[in-house]
């Protein structure tokens, strides 16, 4: 220790001395993560810290202030609001509005029966069609649902997992039609399967034939889609389902870890594929402990890349992520309030980076966001890009002594969960043994407790509550979407060359029996108006189901 | 004689994977001295119905955040009923709005139902009351 900093850490233990003195507000000092914080941070606790190494510059390694150069100097990040409900007409014109409105990027919900891999008509799907995103059965509802959105001109992320091949297949084949080729698009599919197991849940098939069609995918995506990122590798769901901000850091970094072994092993190069890999990060209350973890987060990516991994490419070194604000800190009373909330807490992605934003309506506790609160949620982004000033500087919190001490705890915390996973045998290994599941219920049900005693105050819910109207309209969805979708599907199946259906599918039976790559032969199927639940139900029939542990 | 530990079947019908309140809400039930039985995910009524038969359950409660409740509960209360099983207690929670609660439990379709934000306290004490 310098003899400056020396003098510092005395002067700051007399400090310490008057501060122990005066009282204390009751409350625990903690993050929202239920990890302690200290009164006061100064150079003492970042007696190690050293620029060049622990920070560098905006787009210069490791990162920690930015992946790019200019950042939003040249740029804001992209304002990109999730969104789908009902059928493909219902949303394209949502999607319309949101772009008319100074939008930048399409962001798709799904319905659960086509993020699970049922059709419309399946006796799985009855009530649930186009009640939590938009119903897609074929190629003809993806026509739809992008008629009148030139494909070549705006960046589409799709929200699927299990079927993301499918989705990809009927996006590619959608720009076909409008005359747009492959190589041109650019947009994102989620295509997360490891924390579908561990978080999310909504998997189709057992983790082996999962991983393989993420590998086919990355495979004919290098070589077809190229500009297109083929992971969108989430963090979002580990933290909705009530882990902390270091596991969501943690376990998100991990699977991306998975992915670029499981892609080596598979006979690509890193560097290859690497680079169309992106992330999706949380964005919660505590407002430093979020700006930390991203920046920690591109710290880490870069340094393993780097080091273990081998890679070359600069492009595989860098950890670009979409943030969508918490829908977990949003409350069903006094729901005005999450405008408020979501303001913060976009905030902070932007002061963490990011590189593009949704942020959460304040109904979506309670239902899908009405026309007018899906409009106060993207001006709530105008307002912090335009208004507040926050984007004039790039990483204005570097060098804060209680931002630069986080960080190195995120990164510290996260090297340990690493080391555990590795302990266990891996992601997979980890999956099995249920370490991700337990540790997230853990923390899901502390946070709980912790709201219950009244050591976290939420306001409006254990604090500051009051008997009250609900004073806003919500969205409904009429049930009759379901029928005319139904309808809709079955005229398809009359109307379509089932022939030609039937040895696409055939086709895609026998790939999944061997090893050549899936994803041709889903296109094919997909272009002959197979519809997604057939498809996946040939896949099904090769690779069975994946069956959970239940555990609480 | 020893008092019967109340029995609760936690379910988790639909298609979506949102566990996060059937987990907490099932160890909450728990830690109060209940016996506790998760169904896992993506559970159908059927699925649902026979399981609370099959571990004489007093109570089934269900989370549901899919937007499908008006469709579940419904079919869940008809399936009790038409096996004999109207005694058991049906009850739930999730993203569910008013409209659709007043709904639902005046037509005796749910007992209970609690939104986001609700204590497990409470709920630990509504089903003590409804059991006895």
């Amino acid at each position: 220790m310098t003899d400056k900093l020396k003098a510092i850490e005395e002067k700051q233990k007399a400090w310490q001395e008057k501060f122990r003195q005066l009282k204390e507000r009751g409350g625990k000092f903690m993050t929202v993560s239920s990890d302690p914080v200290k009164e006061l941070y100064s150079p003492v606790d970042l007696e190690n810290f050293n620029y060049d190494r622990d920070l560098g510059f905006p787009g210069e390694y490791p990162y920690t202030r930015g992946v790019q150069t200019n950042m939003y100097r040249g740029r804001f990040w992209t304002m990109r609001q999730f969104a789908g409900f009902a059928t493909a007409k219902e949303s394209n014109e949502r999607y319309k509005f949101l772009l008319a409105r100074g939008q930048t990027g399409l962001s798709i919900a799904f319905d659960m029966p086509t993020i699970m891999g049922y059709d419309s008509d399946h006796p799985r799907a009855f009530g649930e069609v186009g009640r939590v995103g938009v119903a897609i059965d074929s190629l003809q509802d993806m026509e739809t649902l992008f008629s009148g959105i030139p494909l070549d001109k705006v960046s589409t992320s799709m929200t699927t997992n299990a079927p993301a091949s499918i989705l990809l297949a009927m996006y590619v084949a959608t720009a076909e039609k409008q005359g747009v080729s492959s190589e041109k698009l650019n947009g994102t599919i989620q295509n997360d399967i490891l924390k579908e197991y561990i978080a999310q849940k909504s998997w189709i098939f057992p983790p082996e034939p999962s991983m393989r069609i993420i590998t086919d995918i990355l495979k004919f995506a290098k070589d077809h889609v190229p500009k297109w990122n083929t992971i969108s590798i989430s963090g979002y769901h580990i933290r909705e389902a009530g882990s902390t901000a270091l596991q969501e850091l943690a376990f998100t970094l991990a699977d991306g870890f998975a992915y670029v072994e499981a892609g080596t092993k598979a006979g690509l190069n890193v560097d290859d594929f690497a680079p169309r890999l992106s992330f999706f990060f949380n964005s919660h209350m505590d407002f430093f402990e979020e700006i930390a973890k991203y920046r920690a987060a591109r710290r880490i990516w870069a340094r393993r890349m780097k080091e273990k991994y081998g890679a070359k490419s600069e492009k595989s070194l860098l950890l670009r992520f979409h943030t969508q604000t918490a829908g977990c800190s949003l409350t069903a009373q006094q729901p005005e309030n999450n405008i408020v909330r979501t303001a913060y807490e976009g905030l902070a992605a932007v002061l963490g980076g990011t590189q593009s934003l949704h942020t959460n309506s304040m109904d979506e506790v309670l239902a899908l966001p009405t026309e007018k609160s899906a409009q106060i949620a993207l001006r709530t982004q105008q307002i912090i890009a335009h208004e507040t000033g926050v984007a004039n500087t790039i990483d204005p919190l570097a060098g804060s002594y209680f931002v630069e001490a986080l960080t190195n705890r995120m990164e510290q915390g996260a090297e340990e969960y690493f080391a555990k996973i590795e302990e266990l045998g891996g992601v997979l290994a980890a999956i099995d043994k249920n370490f991700f599941q337990k540790e997230i219920a853990d923390a899901a049900y502390r946070y709980q407790k912790e709201i219950e005693a009244k050591e976290r105050i939420i306001v409006g819910v254990n604090e500051f509550t009051q008997e009250e109207e609900l004073g806003i309209d919500l969205l409904k969805i009429d049930p009759e979407v379901e029928r005319a979708q139904v309808q809709r599907l079955k005229q398809l199946r009359q109307s379509r060359d089932n022939i030609r259906v039937q040895n696409t599918l055939e086709e895609l039976r026998k790939a999944a029996q061997g090893t050549d790559n899936l994803i041709p032969k889903i296109l094919d199927s997909v272009r002959a108006y197979a519809t997604e639940g057939e498809i996946i139900q040939v896949l099904r029939e090769v690779f069975g189901e994946y069956k959970e542990k239940a555990v609480f | 004689m020893e008092e019967r530990k109340i029995r609760v079947l936690v379910a988790k019908p639909g298609l979506d994977g949102h566990d996060r309140g059937a987990k907490v809400i099932a160890r909450a039930f728990r830690d109060a001295g209940m016996e506790v039985i998760y169904t896992g995910l993506h559970q159908t009524p059927e699925q649902i119905v026979e399981a609370a038969i099959q571990e004489d359950v007093d109570v089934v409660g269900m989370s549901v955040l899919s937007g499908a409740h008006m469709t579940i509960f419904p079919r869940v209360k008809e399936l009790l009923d038409e096996n004999g099983a109207d005694n058991i207690i049906l009850m739930g929670g999730g993203t569910i709005p008013d409209d659709d609660i007043t709904e639902l439990t005046e037509k005796g379709y749910a007992k209970a139902l609690f939104t986001p934000g609700t204590s497990t306290d409470d709920i630990v004490a509504w089903i003590r009351g409804a059991v006895q």
